[in-house]
C-alpha cells in the first residue's frame, strides 16, 4: 500500500469520526458547548468523559457523517471559536486535574474572511500554548486527516497516537504540490515524498505509537455506498482472484465495523496504559517531559 | 537605456517578490509607485521609497543596523544546518545557491545587542531566504534564542517575516510551531518580556505560533499579516477579498496587534516599551 492509498482511506467519508470513537471508547460522554466569547463552532466537539473511575476532558475535531452534518460542522474545518472552546476546556482540565484527550481529524483550519478577522493564527497559537502549559497528561490521537496548523493546534500530546491509515502532514498533498511545484495535480507524487504515513512519522519521532488497523479491502471501501454492502462487495471482488489469493484476502479482510471495534478497544487500552504511566509522575515532570519531547523535534547538524 | 535594463531584470525581481533590496545592480523599482530608485538612496532611507513612502523588505543586516546600537550586536555562536528530513534531491543545492546569493546562512539571524542602551536578545528573519519560511534551522534558532533570553534574564524581540512553515522540510517544519510555542510557555513562566514585530509578509505557521504569542505585538504600516494566504481564501470562498484585508491596519482594527509603528520610530518605540516594562 502506498502513501496515496492511505490518503484516500484517511479521507474516506465513511471513515469513523471522533464522535464514533468517543462513544465506543468512553463509558460516558457529555458534550458541552461554546467558547463563551462568540459562538459554538461545531468543527470541534468538547466535553467530559469517563472510563471506569477515571474522568477525562475530551477535545475533538469532528467531520460530519452526513451531508447535513458536514455543513453544520464546516466539513471538520475549525474556525477560531473552535480552538477557543478547546482552550476553555484545557483550562478546566488543569483546574480539576483531569487528563486531556484530543482527537485530530481535519483538512486544516478554515481559510475564510471571518476566520482571519477573528484571528485564526492567534487562536491556533494560543491553543498550542495552552496545551504546552498543562501539567495534566495530554494524549493526542490522529484518527483520519491531520493537516497543517489546524491539526497541530490539538497535537501537543505527552503521547501522540496515530491510527495506521491516518495521515499527518504540513499541508494537504494538493496544497504541497501547488506550493512547491505550482501544480496541484501532482498530489500523488507529493504524498509519497511528504512522509505523512504513520510508519514514516514514527521513524521521524513525530508520533509515539501506531494503532494497527485490521486490513480491509481498500477498493471495496472506496466504492461502497454504505457500510452494509461492504461484505457483499468483498465477496464479489474475491471471485476474480485465484483461490490462493482469495483465501489469503478473506483471512485479512474484515468489515469496517469489526475493524472499528478492534481499533477502539486498542485505543482504550493505550489511553488507560498511558494514564497509568503518568499517574506516577508529578505535574511538573509531566509538563517538562512534554517540553523536552517537542523541544527535540527536528535534527540539525552543527556547521 | 536604463529602463531597458530594468525591464530585463524584472523576472528576477519578481521572483524575489519585487521588493527585496538585494545587492544586484544599482537601481530598483518601487512595487507601489513604480518609480525607479537609486539603491543607495533607498539604503540611506531605511529601505523606504523616497517617492511614495512604500516599504521595501529589509535585509537582516540592514534591519539590525536600524535597530541595534552600533557595535553592540553579538551574533550567537550557534551555526547549524538542516538535515533535509524529506531527503529532497534539489533542496541542499537550493540552500547553497541562496547562501551565495544573499550572503546569509538561513532565514533568521539571532544574537544579543543593545537598543538605546537596553540589552536584548534579538531575532531577525529575512524574506530573501525562501520567503523567511520556518524549517528546522529557523525553529531551532528561535527556540535557542528564547532559552538564551531565559538564561540571561533579558527581554526578547523577534522581527517576523515569513511565508509560514517550510514546505521542503514537511512535517518537521510543522513541528517547529509546537517547539517555538513551547519555548514561549517557558518564557512566560520566567516572567520575561517578549515583543514581536510583524513585517511584510507574516503568514501561516509563523503567524500561528510565536509571532502571535508576544506580550506586545507591533507591526509596520501596510504589512500583510494572516494565517491563510489570500489565493487559498479566494479559491475556498469563491469571491474577491475586501479592500485592505489582512493588512496591519486591518489587524489593528480587529484587535490582533497592539500598535502600528513606522520604521523610523521602531527603535525608539522598542526602547521605550522595554523601559516601561521594567519591574
Amino acid at each position: 500500500m502506498d502513501a496515496w492509498d492511505r490518503v484516500e482511506i484517511a479521507r474516506n467519508p465513511k471513515r469513523k469520526t471522533s464522535l464514533d470513537y468517543i462513544e465506543k471508547i468512553f463509558d460516558e460522554f457529555i458534550e458541552l458547548h461554546g467558547d463563551r466569547q462568540f459562538k459554538d463552532d461545531k468543527a470541534i466537539v468538547c466535553g467530559l468523559a469517563r472510563i471506569g473511575k477515571q474522568n477525562f476532558t475530551v477535545i475533538a475535531e469532528q467531520k460530519g457523517r452526513t451531508t447535513k452534518e458536514n455543513i453544520e460542522r464546516n466539513f471538520g474545518m475549525p474556525n477560531p471559536e473552535s480552538y477557543r472552546k478547546g482552550i476553555r476546556f484545557m483550562k478546566q482540565a488543569e483546574k480539576f486535574h483531569r487528563p486531556v484527550i484530543t482527537f485530530i481529524d481535519t483538512k486544516g483550519a478554515y481559510p475564510g474572511i471571518g476566520a482571519e478577522e477573528r484571528g485564526q493564527g492567534e487562536a491556533i497559537a494560543s491553543s498550542m500554548l495552552q496545551m504546552a502549559s498543562l501539567t495534566v497528561p495530554t494524549i493526542s490521537i490522529i484518527i483520519g486527516e491531520g493537516s497543517s496548523g489546524g491539526a497541530l493546534a490539538l497535537g501537543l500530546g505527552n503521547k501522540v497516537i496515530m491510527l495506521e491509515n491516518a495521515i499527518y502532514s504540513i499541508l494537504s498533498p494538493e496544497g504541497y504540490a501547488s506550493i512547491l511545484w505550482k501544480d496541484s495535480s501532482r498530489a500523488k507524487e507529493a504524498a509519497e515524498k511528504m512522509k505523512l504515513t504513520a510508519k514514516d512519522l514514527k521513524e521521524l519521532k513525530v508520533i509515539d505509537k501506531i494503532i494497527k488497523e485490521p486490513k480491509y479491502n481498500i477498493d471495496v471501501l472506496k466504492n461502497s455506498k454504505d457500510i452494509d454492502s461492504d461484505s457483499k462487495k468483498i465477496e464479489e471482488s474475491n471471485t476474480s482472484l485465484s483461490i490462493n489469493e482469495s483465501e489469503n484476502l478473506k483471512e485479512n479482510v474484515i468489515t469496517q465495523e469489526e475493524s472499528f471495534i478492534k481499533v477502539s478497544e486498542d485505543l482504550k487500552k493505550e489511553i488507560l496504559k498511558t494514564i497509568k504511566e503518568y499517574s506516577k509522575k508529578s505535574p511538573q515532570e509531566i509538563k517538562e517531559e512534554r517540553y523536552q519531547k517537542f523541544r527535540n523535534m527536528g535534527e540539525y547538524q552543527i556547521i | 537605456m536604463i529602463v531597458d535594463k530594468i525591464k530585463k531584470r524584472e523576472p528576477t525581481a519578481k521572483r524575489m517578490q519585487n521588493k527585496v533590496d538585494i545587492p544586484v545592480g544599482k537601481w530598483v523599482k518601487c512595487d507601489k509607485c513604480k518609480e525607479i530608485i537609486y539603491k543607495e538612496t533607498l539604503r540611506e532611507n531605511l529601505s523606504i521609497c523616497p517617492n511614495c513612502g512604500g516599504y521595501f523588505r529589509m535585509h537582516i543586516n540592514k534591519r539590525l543596523e536600524s535597530i541595534i546600537d552600533e557595535g553592540t550586536y553579538k551574533k550567537f555562536d550557534f551555526n547549524i544546518d538542516t538535515t533535509n528530513p524529506l531527503n529532497l534531491d534539489d533542496y541542499p543545492k537550493k540552500l547553497k545557491s541562496l547562501r551565495e546569493k544573499t550572503g546569509i546562512q538561513e532565514a533568521v539571524s539571532s544574537g544579543i545587542g543593545k537598543i538605546n542602551g537596553e540589552e536584548v536578545v534579538i531575532c531577525v528573519m529575512d524574506s530573501g531566504f525562501l520567503m523567511g519560511s520556518m524549517g528546522i534551522v529557523v525553529g531551532e534558532k528561535i527556540t535557542y534564542s528564547i532559552e538564551k533570553a531565559i538564561e540571561l534574564k533579558l527581554p526578547i524581540i523577534i522581527f517576523c517575516v515569513s511565508g509560514g512553515a517550510r514546505m521542503q522540510e514537511g512535517i518537521i517544519s510543522l513541528m517547529q510551531m509546537a517547539k517555538t510555542t513551547s519555548a514561549i510557555e517557558k518564557l512566560n513562566e520566567a516572567g520575561l518580556l517578549y515583543i514581536s514585530v510583524l513585517t511584510d509578509p507574516t503568514y501561516g505557521g509563523v503567524t500561528a505560533s510565536f509571532a502571535s504569542l508576544a506580550d506586545i505585538i507591533l507591526a509596520e504600516p501596510g504589512a500583510m499579516i494572516g494565517f491563510a494566504g489570500q489565493r487559498v481564501i479566494e479559491q475556498t470562498i469563491g469571491e474577491e477579498l475586501p479592500e485592505g484585508f489582512q493588512t496591519a491596519e486591518f489587524l489593528l482594527e480587529h484587535g490582533f496587534i497592539d500598535k502600528i509603528v513606522e520604521r523610523k520610530d521602531l527603535k525608539n518605540t522598542l526602547a521605550k516599551l522595554i523601559e516601561l516594562n521594567r519591574n
